[in-house]
């Protein structure tokens, strides 16, 4: 359980985040749904105890965090099986047992024996990804923060690792915090949408997405994705409407109730 | 490729090794052949000036494998190397840690760079001066003037080394909670290391020059020393052999033991 209380945070003067409130049970993905400048990147520092906050608390029950990052910030010294294998090796496992685990993960995960030796500026920036999410998965973590790192990935790239991820969340019930500006991405994985705007960071709505993962086509996700997109509080939070009260807000909820997304 | 070979793909660590030994000795011939320029020029200068101003290379190295084969070179060239290596071992270690130490945080950095300027500025002769003082003639004076003049070049390597990592790395390693000396070794060492190397480099040729002149100037054993002999008794081949030996050996270490090391440490960089 991560609970967020009150959460506040200031770079100097500017106040990037105010007022925070959430929480994340065990197994639940949540997305952090906004424009650029909401602050969601420094929530997810925060979380992950890269920063320390202005004002409130951060209670998480969560002991094995993983992180990814927007760039796959793979270490250029190190080989992929290295890479994957580093949270590994900060937890005292021995060479040949880390290497042996990394290697099985990055079979499944796509990556062919050949790849495995290779640095990082030899591999595609797909590869990279997949080793950045290996690196992630490796440590077998309780709490999975992702932080946009598909956003600049092709499309059939992006759907190939979300199954992936997919697959993993499932075997393993990790709780998992993303942020995205993809709405689509959003719908797609999670559970929970919580939408954030900026001046200063706060949040708006949230959007409950029952529908079970494996029901979730393509078809239902276009659906739903386009609902979202003509609520008031998405088109407010991403600035689509000039004059925001020219949206009526409880039709826009009837009709995403009726997509199958209860608001 | 065998097909009783489990991995067919790629070569083994040894060949792999092997291939990398060979490349680099083939990759010698350009800098032979470079070396070779040098000593056409020089040749063509010798017959130009003569024997008693500029001796050319044929004499040179007959006379230094003539002071090899009476014993003379070999004791002083080994004085000479153990007081150069001493104080740049001293200023690596030294320098290096510092560096990295000033190069973790800003204010630090902000206080240490000019006074890297000043020393770097400083000459070397200065230092000796004060050497004689503090010091005397022994050993301490020459170890301790190498290793000032090294100092602020191995430290001003190192310290842009730390200050320039990549701050979305050291997130990562926060994040994955690398142990201290896993981000010491897996993430910063790495980083610095082509910053230090070449610091090492510049710092390993200041060695040699400044331990000969501290040599000359103070002490009575050393390749200094010698060429002092020499010099007064107007012997311009045995001093240019003298400096030819010195040469050599500064060529051998950078090219035998850097530079390899280099090769090894940077091979992500190549391939």
């Amino acid at each position: 359980m991560l609970r967020i209380e009150g959460l506040t945070h200031r770079y100097g003067l500017t106040e990037v985040l105010s007022r925070v409130n959430l929480s994340l049970p065990a197994g639940q993905t949540l997305a952090l749904v906004g424009p650029s400048g909401c602050g969601k990147s420094t929530l997810l520092h925060l979380v992950a105890g890269l920063l320390v906050p202005s004002e409130g608390r951060i209670d998480s029950q969560y002991r094995n965090a993983a992180c990814m990052f927007q760039q796959a910030r793979l270490m250029p010294w190190k080989n992929a099986i290295d890479n994957i294998a580093l949270g590994l090796k900060a937890r005292g496992m021995p060479a040949s047992g880390r290497r042996a685990r990394a290697a099985a993960l990055a079979r499944t995960l796509g990556l062919d024996d050949g790849d495995l030796p290779k640095f990082p500026q030899e591999l595609s920036g797909g590869m990279q990804s997949r080793v950045a999410l290996g690196r992630a998965l490796a440590i077998e973590p309780d709490l999975l923060l992702l932080d946009e790192p598909f956003s600049a990935l092709d499309v059939g790239l992006k759907l190939s690792l979300y199954r992936l991820l997919r697959a993993e969340i499932a075997a393993r019930g990790t709780a998992v915090l993303m942020i995205t500006h993809d709405l689509m991405e959003a719908v797609r994985l999670a559970d929970r949408i919580v939408m954030m705007a900026p001046d200063p960071g706060r949040m708006v709505h949230e959007f409950p997405l029952e529908r079970p993962q494996a029901l979730r086509d393509d078809a239902w996700v276009y659906q739903t994705t386009g609902t979202l997109m003509q609520a008031a509080e998405v088109r407010l939070g991403f600035g689509l409407d000039e004059a925001p009260a020219a949206a009526t807000p409880m039709a826009e909820a009837q009709a995403a109730r009726a997509a199958g997304c209860a608001v | 490729m065998s097909p009783a070979s489990i991995d067919t793909t790629r070569p083994g660590r040894l060949p792999r090794a092997a291939g990398a030994v060979l490349g680099y000795l083939w990759s010698g011939w350009g800098a032979i052949a470079s070396l070779m320029l040098f000593c056409a020029v020089w040749e063509w200068g010798a017959q130009v000036y003569g024997s008693l101003i500029l001796p050319g290379p044929l004499e040179t190295v007959q006379r230094l494998a003539a002071m090899f084969a009476q014993g003379d070179a070999r004791p002083e060239l080994a004085i000479s190397a153990r007081r150069a290596l001493t104080g740049l071992g001293l200023a690596l270690g030294v320098g290096s840690l510092l560096g990295f130490v000033a190069g973790r945080s800003l204010t630090a950095a902000i206080i240490s760079r000019p006074l890297a300027t000043v020393l770097l500025g400083m000459p070397p002769i200065a230092w000796l001066v004060l050497a004689m003082l503090w010091f005397g003639m022994g050993d301490a004076t020459p170890v301790f003037t190498v290793f000032v003049a090294c100092l602020p070049v191995v430290f001003v390597g190192a310290l842009q080394g730390a200050r320039t990592l990549d701050g979305g790395l050291r997130d990562m390693a926060r994040a994955y909670r690398l142990p201290w000396r896993m981000t010491l070794t897996d993430l910063y060492l790495p980083h610095m290391a082509s910053y230090l190397f070449p610091s090492w480099v510049t710092a390993l040729g200041a060695s040699w020059k400044v331990v000969v002149m501290a040599e000359l100037l103070t002490t009575s054993d050393g390749v200094g020393a010698a060429l002092a002999v020499s010099r007064a008794q107007l012997d311009t081949p045995t001093s240019m052999g003298w400096i030819l030996a010195v040469l050599g050996l500064l060529l051998a270490f950078e090219y035998l033991c850097l530079e390899p090391l280099k090769r090894t440490v940077e091979r992500w960089r190549v391939s």
